[in-house]
């Protein structure tokens, strides 16, 4: 099952979002909060983020969710130091973080590939909240 | 008058980046409180406080070894954006330094830090005149290639790449910033000098100040 790795500046963002998608789907869903430099301080952290890849890592591979800025730059940086075996496995989705990573969730819940994930992810732009 | 620079003058260099970001701390935090974030000064500090806390665990070690463990601690401990970016200069200086663990020449060194900035401008997009670290690493690069060229020695190397790199820090200022925080202002980051360009500027100048 795809496994997801949530990264912003804020710890305490990644934390509410890992605590809103398992509220939908339990513990269906390897999710791991890796936002912040550290629990309380504001930042991202390459090792922190790729403990976390690491963590939830199979073969059916790993979305990153990412926020702005050195959440995106720290994610790729990770991604190059992941084993080589690995890397292609793990994409940097271009979705809006919430939004991205609620859908991803459910999406990853039923079994989903990689791209199909990320595809319903990235999806989340276009969505018509005022419907 | 020397050609080369050898494995205790980039440890004296390394030592030489953290007093310098200490003692402009404010100074970098205040650049960015104008157009960014505030805190680059803070993030930079408590990266290289780190990366000199671990002096004694790479100090004996491979000038290829000394950089990577610089990598991987800005890259966990600085937090911004300049911790990958500062991380992945020293990450790709450590691989372009593999064959030579006690001494680099100037050609070596240029070679390093040519392959840092790549890798910068590989990751994160930025071209010169973004108002970044960039606007300062390759015209002052650019420099050091042309003294090379003329035969120089390190030392005159140096002193003339640092005076190109204070010029292009100033020349940050008018720019519209297209990358970082500071772009999501757009013409509002217009008057003020880029903080990471900044930063690089201190790098060099430590660089500078070991070499003979």
């Amino acid at each position: 099952m795809v496994g997801l790795v949530l990264i912003s500046h804020s710890r305490k963002i990644t934390d509410g979002i890992k605590e809103l998608v398992e509220q939908m789907v339990a513990d269906k869903v390897k999710v791991v909060s890796a936002g912040g430099l550290d629990e309380s301080t504001l930042g991202t952290s390459v090792e922190g983020i790729l403990n976390g890849i690491n963590s939830v890592y199979d073969e059916s591979g790993v979305l990153l969710l990412v926020d702005l800025g050195s959440a995106v730059l720290s994610a790729k940086e990770a991604i190059e130091f992941l084993d080589e075996s690995k890397q292609n496995n793990v994409v940097i989705s271009n979705a809006p973080l919430v939004e991205g990573s609620f859908i991803a969730a459910i999406e990853a819940s039923t079994g989903k590939t990689l791209v199909e994930v990320n595809n319903a992810a990235e999806g989340t732009k276009e969505l018509n909240k005022l419907g | 008058m020397s050609n080369n620079i050898n494995k205790s003058q980039i440890l004296q260099w390394i030592k030489a980046v953290s007093e310098t970001i200490k003692e402009n701390k404010d100074y970098l935090t205040d650049l960015d409180a104008a157009i960014g974030d505030a805190d680059h000064g803070i993030n930079m500090e408590r990266g290289f406080s780190k990366v000199l806390e671990k002096f004694d665990s790479y100090k004996d070690k491979p000038i290829s070894d000394i950089f990577k463990a610089i990598a991987m601690t800005l890259m966990s401990t600085v937090g911004g954006a300049s911790g990958p970016l500062y991380g992945r200069i020293f990450r790709k200086m450590s691989v372009a330094t593999k064959d030579t663990p006690d001494s680099l020449t100037s050609e070596e060194l240029y070679q390093a830090l040519k392959d840092g900035i790549d890798g910068v401008m590989e990751i994160g997009g930025a071209k010169v005149g973004d108002k970044t670290m960039v606007d300062v690493w390759v015209p002052a690069l650019e420099v050091f290639r042309n003294e090379l060229g003329n035969g120089s020695d390190l030392k005159t190397i140096m002193e003339k790449v640092v005076s190109e790199a204070d010029k292009q820090v100033e020349a940050t200022i008018p720019l519209v910033a297209r990358k970082g925080r500071a772009s999501y202002l757009g013409e509002r980051s217009a008057g003020h000098q880029d903080p990471g360009a900044t930063s690089s500027d201190l790098i060099l100048k430590a660089l500078a100040s070991v070499v003979e």
